[in-house]
């Protein structure tokens, strides 16, 4: 049975103007696997995310077939039970570790907060699990780390610190949205590398979530295109370079290439989707 | 793998005595500049200090005498420099109108003050920051507009107005609370005669002795006033906490904290509250300074003895040596109380303590 089973998902704003609609019915499932989802911005890839926790902020709204996680489901699940699935079971990785972490608590609070609170551990054994889960990130002070502010790491330390957050619980079903998107190049690798690493050992399912092809037909298995809140094309990653759907193509036509003619590049033709 | 920056040291009092050091210092020179500019006012105002001492028909040697007397025959930097040592030492002059040191009448003055501010302040903020944050956690709900109107009222109706309206509802209708004045006259006499001044503070002082029934009285006197006072700080105070508490609630930290499971209380009273705070510290001090400047209608239609009341008593009769001193007795609880505010603001804040 598959982890994650999501039908006909649709997320609607109402706003004064009307509706709105970010998502307009995406079914996909995920198994112990690494699907990627890319899109350009606004497509729905991160409302899409999202909706699999059941964080959409209201006035949004969430609607779909249905939804199931391991045989539960997620749809009609009330807020505790969702409580106990995040951070338990699906773990979510944002963008930007300097907004995505809370700058006036200090990392140690942020990572043992969890095993505190749901898990009732001491103050020393949430301690001794954090700084582990610091060095399976490879942050090589993690006690000074512990120590420190949001504020006084750099944004590659700030990314493992988060991952590190979200695996401390040993989750099954990672939601990685952009994880690597406000990283230096050459730090987006060491991440990516981290995050390849421990989704392999830990059999994980992955969500990864992002706009650059290239990563995703790297990193993933399989790959979802969206384009205006629909999936327009499911293919392996392997063959994501000999997509057919107008749009895929589109968007790879687009990407620049070492060595490639210096002519600018081609503008997403829009007419044909 | 990258080398990973040192964060910086551990150390986290050292700052923070640095800091105070240095505020201490700004302090300092904040209030020199203040001793300054009352100290021109009273040269430039066209009331005569000899004048008024010795009436209109001295003699020009009387006058001289007195005039030697004050220090006026001084050059001016030497009686600016006498009058900063006097207020170092807590001699703000003589009051023309009674002769005794202002300094003294001040400090019978202020406490009632203090005491009426600092009470309004604890009913605004623990009011005010709840509403805030119920109103800022349903946007567009009952709750959310009931805030909006109470804080609108608060804010757009006069003080002396609902302050009259006060007295006449809970005072002279259903006499819950005591009328103007800090204690009925017999507490007062109890108050002046048999027990021991600590605060000047009535409720300290009568706890203090053990004086629960004089405790009792004061409580039903200022509670009115201090509620007063309360409700239009609270009415500020739930304004900002409901703008600062919404735009947390947008970080994404709190999604963060969403994400791992933590119930809502959490996210709300420690995530989000703690960035609240950092920019609500501000907001409590000014509107607590606000208070502590003496609020004159209040204290006026309450018949509060306290600084504001005096101040403009001192206006009215010209009396210059008081209206200055009690100028600078604002300053400093002004500067004092920024100051304090800024050493919270570090306390809660990592990203302004390096």
């Amino acid at each position: 049975m598959s982890l994650l089973e999501v039908k006909n998902l649709r997320v609607t704003f109402d706003t004064e103007t009307g509706k709105v609609e970010a998502v307009r019915g995406v079914s996909f499932s995920l198994g112990h696997e690494r699907l990627g989802i890319v899109g350009e911005s606004g497509s729905g890839k991160t409302m899409t995310g999202r909706s699999v926790l059941r964080l959409i902020r209201p006035p949004g709204r969430i609607e779909a077939d249905a939804m199931t996680f391991d045989g539960q489901d997620i749809l009609h699940a009330s807020e505790r039970e969702m409580r106990a699935l995040r951070g338990k079971r699906i773990g979510m990785v944002m963008q930007d570790p300097k907004y995505s972490l809370n700058p006036v608590m200090t990392v140690g609070r942020q990572l043992t907060e969890g095993l505190r609170l749901r898990d009732g551990l001491g103050r020393a054994d949430a301690t001794a699990k954090a700084i582990a889960a610091l060095e399976a990130v490879q942050i090589r002070d993690p006690a000074r780390v512990m120590e420190a502010y949001p504020h006084e790491l750099s944004g590659g330390m700030g990314q493992r610190v988060m991952i590190a957050m979200m695996l401390i619980p040993e989750p099954e079903l990672l939601i990685a949205d952009e994880p690597t998107s406000a990283l230096d190049v050459t730090v987006q690798a060491e991440v990516l590398s981290i995050l390849d690493g421990l989704v392999r050992d830990r059999g994980m399912g992955l969500i990864f979530i992002s706009h650059d092809l290239r990563l995703v037909a790297r990193f993933c298995d399989r790959v979802l295109v969206m384009h205006k809140g629909l999936v327009v094309e499911e293919i392996a990653a392997a063959h994501l370079m000999e997509a057919k759907h107008p749009y895929t193509r589109g968007l790879l036509n687009c990407l620049p290439r070492i060595g490639g003619p210096r002519e600018p590049l081609p503008v997403l033709d829009r007419a044909g989707f | 793998m990258t080398s990973i920056p040192a964060p910086p040291s551990r150390s986290r009092l050292l700052p923070l005595v640095k800091q105070i050091l240095l505020g201490l210092g700004t302090l300092a020179i904040t209030l020199l500049g203040l001793l300054l500019i009352t100290f021109i006012i009273a040269r430039v105002v066209p009331t005569d200090p000899v004048l008024s001492i010795v009436g209109e028909r001295a003699t020009e040697a009387q006058i001289a005498a007195i005039r030697e007397k004050l220090g006026l025959d001084l050059p001016m930097w030497q009686q600016f420099a006498i009058y900063v040592w006097d207020a170092m030492r807590g001699d703000l002059g003589n009051s023309i109108k009674t002769g005794a040191p202002v300094a003294s009448e001040i400090a019978r003055y202020f406490p009632a003050t203090l005491e009426l501010a600092t009470l309004g302040t604890i009913f605004g903020t623990l009011v005010g920051v709840p509403a805030g944050v119920l109103a800022a956690t349903r946007p567009g709900s009952i709750s959310d507009q009931i805030v909006r109107v109470v804080g609108l009222m608060g804010y757009s109706m006069p003080v002396f107005w609902l302050g009259l309206i006060g007295l006449l509802v809970f005072y002279g209708q259903l006499d819950w609370v005591a009328g103007p004045g800090r204690l009925d006259p017999t507490y007062d006499m109890m108050m002046e005669f048999t027990l021991t001044s600590y605060t000047g503070m009535i409720l300290i002082d009568s706890a203090l002795n053990g004086a629960w029934d004089v405790f009792g009285n004061a409580v039903s006197h200022i509670i009115l006033p201090a509620g007063l006072l309360g409700y239009v700080s609270m009415a500020y105070i739930s304004r900002m906490t409901r703008s600062f508490m919404m735009n947390e609630l947008g970080q994404e930290y709190i999604t963060t904290a969403r994400v791992k499971g933590m119930p809502e209380w959490r996210v709300i009273w420690v995530h989000a509250m703690k960035n609240v705070l950092v920019p609500l510290i501000t907001v409590i001090a000014l509107s607590y300074a606000y208070l502590l400047e003496g609020s004159v209608l209040t204290e006026t239609i309450f018949a509060w003895p306290g600084l504001g009341s005096y101040i403009t008593d001192a206006l009215f009769s010209a009396d210059m040596p008081a209206v200055l001193g009690g100028t600078v007795v604002v300053g400093v609880a002004f500067v004092t109380l920024n100051m304090a505010s800024d050493i919270l603001y570090r306390l809660v804040d990592p990203r302004a303590r390096t």
